[in-house]
């Protein structure tokens, strides 16, 4: 089940943003636009240990249709995907790059993806960096910040309201198929 | 830029949890009367095990229906998610066995149903958890008593029976100060009355048999989770799960770590579901909520009134009434009244307290005699010889209970009838 056109709802819960921050790096229309026209994901800091939170969301992500390329030093493949030690090594176009790694890594993801033509930029919870985010939005990116790719999926998709939480999303709209 | 829209909490009371399906487009929450769910495929399945997909699998561990309970009842304490089960009594277990481990601690107020003082006492006593109760009232006393061994702090938003008012704000501090969570019980207050994850509790937990489903149809619990706590040094949350092949539930979930954990492993392993037809009648009790506690609590203060003034009562103990000594604190977090549940002690004729609570109890004519609150009819039990039956004198007389207190809980019947039948009922004793 998917919502369709995009919500008005205030997602609100779990961030330490201010309403100005949260419009601009965590606005929900940006937010389902990627999720709907991506394609390729290139995971940065995605680890081969199956109960790390990475390793959860690109399952996830595999399972839901998307093409995934783990980004990382270590070589061969995580869940059948070929890992590429950096952005600059990964074939072809990357839609999204979702970043599992310290926010002082974050400036030099930003400029990479920025670099390969990457249509958006995505930090994971609690990973900041203010000023790169401002950077790739110069360069044209979408970014969303301090956010999860998977519980952002599972909260427009449907499955996350499964798990009893609280997704925000309030409408008397039907679902679309 | 954003123009998102914050919903009211009445609209969110019909609304928030169920997004009509794109098969059917029931307007109605469908009841899913299913004990299982069939796979897309296999490796679904085993995605599902693992906790990778969000998904049912099995109505013991999650079920649509009780779903969009669970997502109502955490927007409404504007809570990160919620977890629905059997009865109130497995929500503050399932929250205890979730956070605790042998030889932990809590610090609790004295001022408890009679029931969780039994589970607390006797039951996490088997679980070697000790619990050290203290005067609710009192900071210092709630301070003195946490050790380095306390997990948590646990009180009820309104004291049974004594219409105390758990004071949340310096509480939730003092816990925030010594990093364990503020769980309280709000089920007399409801979401409409007061949001204790507002004013800093880390948990909430509710019996939805009372005033949420507010017609005395069907048991439920539910627990409610902030999202804000940070459990690094809880290992039952934060510690590899034997069960879950090494899963980290809080590393890997994050802000949801603790429902997950309470949801996946405490409810699935103790068992303690809700039934879906549970689930669909508590949320057509919550469709109304804010509609019938406006009325369960001015009829409340209207009764109050009028046993404060009668002289066959002796005290009345309840937070809407200015010589309460929680008046003015009852103003500050149930700023729409104190709740429908209070007590009185009646004035015994001829010095027997007991028989006279007998003898009022036995001529009301429109107050049922049953042990629940918050039905929509109103209620009443002398919880000495029910209730609170299995505690001693002395726990007794620590929960402000004596043998001529009765406890009463305000429908919505006419006002008017209420007063004629307590007035006819007190001038028989």
């Amino acid at each position: 089940m998917g919502l369709g056109s995009s919500t008005a709802c205030s997602i609100s819960l779990n961030t330490s943003f201010t309403p100005e921050q949260r419009a601009r790096y965590q606005n929900d229309d940006v937010i389902q636009d990627i999720l709907r026209s991506a394609k390729t994901i290139a995971m940065v800091g995605l680890s081969a240990d199956k109960q790390k939170a990475s390793h959860f969301v690109a399952s996830y992500l595999l399972y839901e249709g998307y093409r995934v390329i783990p980004v990382t030093p270590r070589n061969g493949e995580i869940l059948g995907q070929t890992c590429y030690p950096d952005l600059k090594s990964v074939p072809g176009k990357i839609d999204l790059v979702d970043i599992f790694r310290p926010s002082h890594e974050v400036m030099g993801l930003m400029e990479d993806a920025i670099a390969v033509g990457a249509k958006a930029v995505w930090t994971q919870l609690r990973i900041l960096d203010f000023d790169a985010a401002e950077k790739a939005i110069a360069a044209g990116l979408n970014v969303i910040m301090d956010k999860c790719v998977k519980m952002e999926h599972g909260r427009y998709q449907g499955g996350l309201h499964w798990a009893g939480m609280n997704t925000e999303i309030i409408t008397a709209r039907r679902a679309k198929a | 830029m954003s123009n998102k829209r914050n919903f009211g909490f009445d609209t969110r009371m019909l609304h928030a949890g169920h997004i009509p399906d794109s098969m059917v487009g029931a307007r109605a929450v469908p009841i899913f009367q299913t004990t299982s769910y069939v796979f897309n495929d296999a490796d679904q399945a085993a995605q599902l095990f693992e906790l990778k997909q969000y998904g049912n699998i099995y109505t013991r561990i999650s079920n649509p229906t009780t779903a969009s309970f669970e997502e109502r009842v955490a927007s409404l304490e504007n809570g990160t998610g919620a977890v629905a089960v059997a009865s109130g009594m497995a929500a503050q277990f399932a929250v205890f066995m979730t956070l605790l481990a042998p030889g932990d601690e809590i610090v609790a107020s004295s001022h408890l149903y009679g029931g969780t003082m039994t589970q607390l006492v006797h039951t996490l006593k088997k679980l070697s958890i000790t619990v050290h109760f203290v005067d609710p009232s009192d900071i210092t006393s709630w301070e003195k008593a946490i050790t380095p061994k306390t997990r948590a702090l646990y009180g009820e938003i309104i004291g049974n029976p004594g219409g105390t008012i758990l004071d949340l704000e310096p509480l939730s501090a003092l816990a925030k100060s010594h990093c364990i969570p503020l769980i309280v019980d709000s089920t007399f207050a409801t979401p409409y009355l007061c949001r204790p994850l507002d004013w800093g509790a880390t948990i909430v937990v509710h019996s939805a048999t009372k005033f949420i489903g507010g017609h005395g149809t069907s048991i439920g619990g539910v627990v409610v989770e902030s999202g804000k706590f940070d459990y690094t040094r809880y290992p039952t949350i934060a510690d590899p799960s034997p069960s879950y092949h090494g899963l980290r539930f809080y590393d890997t979930f994050g802000h949801y770590g603790f429902l997950m954990k309470l949801r996946c492993e405490t409810v699935r392993d103790t068992g303690a579901c809700i039934s879906p037809m549970n689930s669909f009648l508590l949320l057509q009790g919550l469709e109304t909520l804010s509609l019938r506690m406006d009325r369960h609590v001015a009829n409340a203060q209207a009764v109050a009134e009028f046993l404060a003034q009668h002289p066959r009562v002796t005290a009345v103990r309840y937070a809407g009434l200015p010589d309460h000594p929680h008046f003015e604190r009852a103003k500050k977090y149930l700023p729409q009244g104190p709740g429908a549940v209070f007590a009185f002690n009646i004035k015994p004729s001829s010095g027997d307290a007991r028989a006279a609570g007998k003898k009022f109890i036995e001529s009301l004519q429109l107050f049922s005699h049953l042990a629940n609150i918050g039905d929509a009819r109103s209620l009443v039990i002398h919880p000495a010889s029910t209730t609170h039956q299995q505690l001693s004198d002395e726990e007794l007389s620590m929960g402000g209970i004596g043998p001529d207190t009765i406890r009463l809980s305000i429908g919505l019947e006419n006002r008017e009838d209420l007063l004629w039948d307590l007035d006819q009922a007190l001038r028989a004793v």
